[in-house]
């Protein structure tokens, strides 16, 4: 799967949560959480809407490697193969 | 006849504008239907019935805004005929002529409402200003009249019209209610302030490979292991658990602590988990993330909204160690979970680095000592330390 259609699902995923945020206003290679105001139980259904979607399932041990929304496309490429 | 009137809609909501109705006369409920839809500044409300019966009349309109108490519809009880529910409102209007006007509450409400023999009439509004409004497509009971008894003229109309339609704030509106709860709170309890810092690093080992052996969708978030815990630590402490009204503490019927979940755009609404306590921690989850998304999208149920016996907050994913709570009346107390964050921890005198909470309670000294609550977030800790029971 391409970087562009990931991204455009993470953004799918993130208005299902935050109808308010707009792609334009996330800084890529900023904490995800506090540009959106994510609390765990918003992280929590993100990845239920991104394994919903994409059937990725995201363990706990890997929560801190998904800072970013740079690290979220790196990290489901590698798992989509 | 049994006489359905507008429930609760929590401490600080004294009225609701009628949305739709679920329900038409002729249509048979049972207890938990939903029946009807009402907005208040919070949120938009399900309003469920606890009778079982036959609808036979809607006596408000959608549109109509009423305060909570009001008879909003009329059943016939479960063998009750048409007949018989018609002579006894017979039996009602006569007694109602001769009545007296019932005085209005000793305790002025902070959102002014009508005395009760009005509640059951419309607004007042002259027939060709009703005509105008439909005609502009405006809602009677947005329009603020100044004819008569607060009439509405076709003149007020005119105004409204001109003002142009507003948006509807709500924003705005929660921010009023929640005002007014949180003075009323700061003006007549005596609180109490207590806190404890509890270690879990037992709970987050067992959470963490718990959760590793489910999927995303099963996975339990450590507010629900908090919540779990003070639900369970209550039933020991009932002092802790209820309301305080006219001057007297009614201890909850059941443990059902209200969530305090954050609303985007600002705002903050304490829904109601029902017996918490008595919820394995899968189904307590379940209902977290369920109730914390319908929160958001402001559609909750009456029942959540009315009887929240205490407020549980977990502040700890802004970054705080440290909650010092403000009780929602009529509740008397308030238990405030901060970060869990790893700190330096003593266990059996060794120092070890752990993850720590801090867990503080504010409480209503009209109702419990310090004593009491000491014992209860003490509770809260210990049934913190053997998660797998709870």
């Amino acid at each position: 799967m391409d970087q562009a259609t990931i991204r455009d699902t993470l953004f799918a995923a993130l208005r299902g949560i935050a109808p308010e945020v707009t792609p334009g206003e996330i800084e890529p290679d900023q904490p995800l959480r506090d540009q959106v105001d994510l609390d765990s139980m918003d992280f929590l259904n993100f990845l239920v809407r991104l394994h919903e979607k994409l059937g990725v399932d995201v363990p706990e041990a890997d929560y801190a490697k998904l800072v970013t929304l740079n690290d979220f496309v790196a990290y489901l490429q590698a798992r989509l193969g | 006849m049994i006489e359905f009137r507008l429930p609760s809609l929590g401490a600080d909501m004294d009225e609701g504008k009628l949305v739709q109705w679920n329900v038409k006369p002729g249509d048979p409920v049972k207890k938990g239907d939903v029946v009807a839809v009402v907005d208040t500044s919070k949120s938009a409300i399900d309003v469920e019935i606890w009778d079982e019966g036959t609808v036979w009349e809607l006596v408000q309109a959608p549109g109509e805004t009423v305060p909570v108490g009001t008879v909003i519809a009329r059943l016939l009880a479960p063998g009750e005929t048409t007949a018989h529910a018609e002579e006894e409102r017979q039996r009602r209007l006569t007694a109602a002529e001769t009545a007296p006007v019932p005085a209005t509450p000793v305790e002025a409400p902070a959102i002014a409402r009508p005395p009760a023999a009005a509640v059951a009439s419309r607004p007042r509004i002259s027939p060709a200003a009703r005509a105008r409004a439909e005609a502009l497509g405006l809602d009677v009971a947005a329009i603020a009249g100044t004819g008569p008894d607060g009439a509405i003229l076709l003149e007020d109309v005119e105004r409204r019209a001109t003002e142009g339609a507003q948006p509807r704030d709500r924003g705005a509106e929660m921010r009023r209610a929640i005002a007014a709860a949180m003075a009323r709170s700061k003006r007549e309890i005596p609180h109490y302030y207590l806190a404890t810092d509890i270690p879990l690093g037992r709970a987050s080992r067992w959470l963490a490979s718990r959760n590793e052996a489910h999927p995303v969708s099963q996975r339990v978030l450590m507010a629900a292991l908090l919540l779990k815990a003070v639900a369970v630590a209550l039933r020991r402490h009932p002092q802790l658990n209820g309301h305080y009204t006219d001057g007297a503490f009614r201890p909850g019927t059941g443990i059902h602590p209200g969530v305090a979940i954050f609303i985007r755009g600002g705002g903050l609404i304490a829904p109601a988990i029902h017996d918490a306590d008595a919820q394995g921690l899968d189904e307590l989850m379940r209902q977290l993330a369920d109730l914390a998304a319908r929160a958001r999208s402001y559609s909750l149920r009456s029942s959540e909204l009315a009887d929240p016996t205490i407020t549980v907050t977990n502040l700890g994913d802004q970054g705080v160690e440290l909650v010092h709570g403000v009780i929602n009346p009529p509740q008397v107390a308030l238990v405030g979970f901060g970060r869990v964050t790893d700190r330096p921890w003593v266990d059996q005198g060794t120092l070890i680095v752990t993850p720590v909470v801090t867990a503080t309670l504010a409480a209503d000294h009209r109702v419990s000592d310090g004593h009491v609550g000491a014992a209860l977030l003490d509770e809260v800790a210990r049934l913190l330390q053997d998660p797998e029971r709870l």
